[in-house]
């Protein structure tokens, strides 16, 4: 049996992962959304591991919906990408500056 | 009706007829606004009239009208007290104002301010009737305030011209000196006497106050003062405002820039004798301190001198007459100071009467000039303006001081009293007011012998620049016409009869009401218990034995001679030998230049104070509001924030990931935040 510990630092590597990949990544936005996908993967990885460690269900039924509400908001992101790219032709984040103070 | 209603009447009704006059008579006109102030006035004068037959037979009255304020142990009120000096006061207030009155339909007849001007002097009796009247020292303040204010107004009345502003402004500022002295009177007295009497009712403060007669204080640290010197001190600077004592006498002759009619009534009968009549109400207070009264003599010494002498040099007609009050002014302060308030107080009846003929006849003269106020375009006025040239004829001996006229016995018993008082110093103010009688006979018959004597100069040439040295005093008074200035053409008549009948019933109290009155005012118990009773004038009644005999005994007395000998010389110079005058004037060059600068007091107050206040607040604008407040507090707060928000604004780059970085900074700060601090907790 693999201990939780292993889980965790699975999950916590996923999520430096996603972190690191959102700022280190200047160049593509679509990049940069499966980068949040991956943070929240290490979230849902967290949850069925204490899941599975406490045997509660409940935080597996989270991960459904925390799984159905990423897939719509990975929708909604890359709509919002594609009318961002008919605008600015281009998805360059270092382009995305427009709230610069 | 009794003695309060009447007194209500007396107090509120030229307050009624100002309200109407001043808010209706824009609408109601003229006629409506000069015979609503008349009646009120009238009628205000009939009441006290009516008062003082009711005062004669023994009525007092020391009553409450309203409560103003009340406190814990202590309440202001709007109370009367009527008793002899009082009422002596209203009479004789409401009796010049109603001529007064009269007259301005005659001299303000062409002047769009009419109604204004009605409204004004109403408001100005009833403010000196609650002046007069007050029982306590707050209705008193109100009543000095208010007639400042009235006074102010009317000094500014033609108020598009500069001079009338400077010279309203003037007044008002200098009686502010004077005023803060007389609160500070007032304040002392409340700390001293508020909490055990309950208030600032005359009555116990005057019953009280002997036994703190003895009492120091420290005002610095160190040095012991007399409580009742201190306070009478005070209260007297606030007299030397109002009366325009020495020092604080320079707004007196510039108001006269405002019209004739207020020049009489106010800057010479009734209010500048407000000081005057304050003093005589405080005597039992001022009777406790020998330095106050010493201050007292002093003042009035210098003042009564010095300021006849500027008298003798001066050309515009209303100022030399602006002088002789503040000489009068001079001798009345003299008396209060010598203990004699009785006299001081007869003298203020007698001067109300023959200055205010003086000022009106005066004024009766500049109409039928045609607002000429330079004596030198006079002259030989006395076969065209019989009634005037007699009246102010009856003003002028009563202002030298000859006898039968009212002044004489007034003007002796001061002298007299001078001689008798025990108050240090009061030799000094006896030779000053010698030498003031022979200066006072002297510009009075000199305005008398210019004006109504002499060739008509009026008909001659504008005469600027015939006096090599003409003081700026002269080209200011020139450059100051009455706006509707015209060149004289033709020959001057006698005034309408709104003018002289005034003229007359002044001077009929003029020649005679010194006579009657002397015996019971000054001599008689007429101001028992209003006035305190003095040593001095103890000593004087020994020698009184009657008007007639005071008369012929004047003949044999210095200050008989030395008036008549101010007449002569005035006579001397100004009649028999023109030419004199003027080599006299180049043979003391020096001393005139000096006279007709009025000492320097008004240039040593321009540059000092006026300018001294004026680098002042230079200093405080540039220094204080532009560096500190302007460029410190206001400039800096906002220099502050724009820095501040300009490195906020780098922090702001635009990129997700900052955002996101910052974001996930803010997160872990939080988080170790919980784990390490919170938990532990």
């Amino acid at each position: 049996m693999i201990p939780l510990g292993h889980y965790l630092i699975l999950g916590a590597l996923l999520f430096s992962v996603g972190v690191v990949g959102v700022f280190m990544n200047r160049k593509n936005l679509i990049i940069l959304l499966m980068a949040i996908e991956l943070m929240l993967l290490a979230v849902n990885m967290n949850f069925i591991a204490f899941s599975h460690h406490l045997g509660d269900l409940s935080g597996q039924v989270f991960v459904f919906f925390i799984l159905t509400v990423a897939a719509a908001e990975s929708a909604i992101g890359l709509a919002i990408l594609v009318a961002l790219f008919r605008n600015l032709r281009s998805i360059n984040v270092a382009d995305l500056d427009s709230l610069k103070g | 009706m009794d003695l309060f209603t009447l007194s209500c009447i007396a107090a509120f009704s030229p307050l009624v007829g100002a309200v109407l006059a001043g808010f209706l008579g824009w609408k109601l006109g003229r006629a409506f606004a000069h015979s609503v102030t008349i009646a009120s006035v009238a009628i205000s004068c009939l009441a006290s009239f009516l008062c003082l037959s009711q005062v004669i037979h023994g009525a007092h009255l020391d009553a409450e009208v309203y409560t103003w304020i009340s406190g814990n142990g202590w309440r202001m009120q709007v109370g009367f007290l009527v008793d002899r000096l009082t009422v002596t006061m209203m009479c004789v207030v409401t009796f010049v104002s109603l001529m007064v009155h009269v007259y301005t339909i005659g001299y303000m007849a062409d002047d769009p301010g009419y109604q204004r001007f009605f409204a004004y002097i109403s408001l100005f009796t009833f403010s000196m009737m609650m002046l007069v009247m007050a029982n306590n020292f707050v209705q008193l303040f109100f009543g000095w305030e208010a007639v400042g204010l009235v006074s102010y107004l009317l000094i500014g009345f033609w108020f598009t011209r500069p001079t009338a502003i400077y010279a309203n402004l003037k007044a008002f500022l200098v009686n502010r000196v004077g005023d803060f002295g007389f609160l500070l009177g007032i304040g002392i007295l409340f700390a001293q006497f508020g909490p055990a009497t309950g208030g600032l009712d005359y009555a116990p403060i005057f019953a009280a106050a002997p036994q703190v007669a003895g009492k120091l204080v420290q005002i610095i640290p160190g040095v012991d003062w007399s409580l009742m010197s201190v306070v009478c001190i005070c209260l007297f600077i606030g007299a030397m405002g109002k009366s325009a004592q020495f020092p604080l006498h320079v707004w007196l002759p510039d108001s006269m820039e405002g019209p004739t009619p207020i020049s009489a009534l106010i800057h010479a009968a009734t209010m500048v004798t407000a000081g005057i009549f304050m003093v005589a109400r405080m005597s039992p207070l001022f009777e406790l301190s020998q330095a106050a009264l010493s201050f007292v003599i002093v003042i009035g010494a210098i003042t009564c001198f010095f300021m006849a002498l500027i008298a003798i040099v001066q050309y515009d007609i209303k100022r030399v007459v602006a002088y002789s009050t503040l000489s009068q002014l001079g001798y009345m302060t003299m008396a209060l100071g010598a203990s004699a308030y009785s006299v001081a107080i007869f003298h203020l009846m007698t001067h109300a009467f023959f200055k205010a003929v003086l000022f009106l006849g005066v004024g009766s003269v500049i109409i039928a000039l045609h607002h000429e106020q330079d004596m030198r375009r006079m002259g030989g006025l006395r076969k065209y303006m019989p009634i005037t040239y007699w009246t102010v004829l009856i003003g002028a001996f009563a202002n030298a001081g000859i006898p039968p006229f009212a002044g004489f016995f007034s003007k002796d018993s001061i002298v007299e009293a001078l001689q008798l008082s025990h108050t240090p110093g009061h030799m000094f103010a006896y030779l000053l007011a010698l030498g003031g009688i022979f200066v006072s006979g002297l510009y009075s018959f000199r305005l008398v012998f210019f004006a109504f004597h002499g060739e008509e100069r009026f008909k001659k040439a504008h005469p600027e620049g015939h006096e090599g040295h003409e003081g700026h005093e002269e080209k200011h008074a020139n450059a100051t016409q009455e706006p509707h200035h015209e060149e004289f053409h033709g020959t001057p008549h006698e005034s309408p009869w709104v003018v002289t009948l005034p003229l007359i019933l002044l001077a009929i109290p003029s020649i005679f009401i010194g006579a009657l009155t002397i015996g019971p005012m000054l001599y008689g118990d007429w101001f028992e218990g209003a006035i305190a009773k003095t040593a001095t004038l103890e000593e004087m009644a020994g020698e009184f034995h009657g008007a007639m005999a005071m008369s012929v005994h004047a003949l044999t007395t210095v200050p008989f001679w030395l008036s008549i000998a101010g007449v002569a010389t005035a006579w001397f110079f100004f009649i028999k030998r023109p030419d004199l005058a003027g080599v006299a004037r180049r043979k003391f060059g020096v001393l005139v230049s000096i006279l007709e600068r009025k000492y320097g007091f008004d240039d040593f107050n321009d540059w000092f104070f006026a300018g001294g206040a004026r680098k002042l607040g230079q200093g405080l604008w540039t220094w204080g509001d532009k560096n500190i407040i302007d460029g410190i507090m206001v400039n800096g707060t906002a220099r502050l924030i724009g820095a501040f928000a300009g490195y906020a604004r780098g922090m702001q780059t635009g990129y997700i990931y900052t955002y996101a970085f910052s974001m996930i900074l803010g997160v872990a700060a939080f988080l170790t935040f919980f784990l390490f601090y919170v938990r532990n907790l």
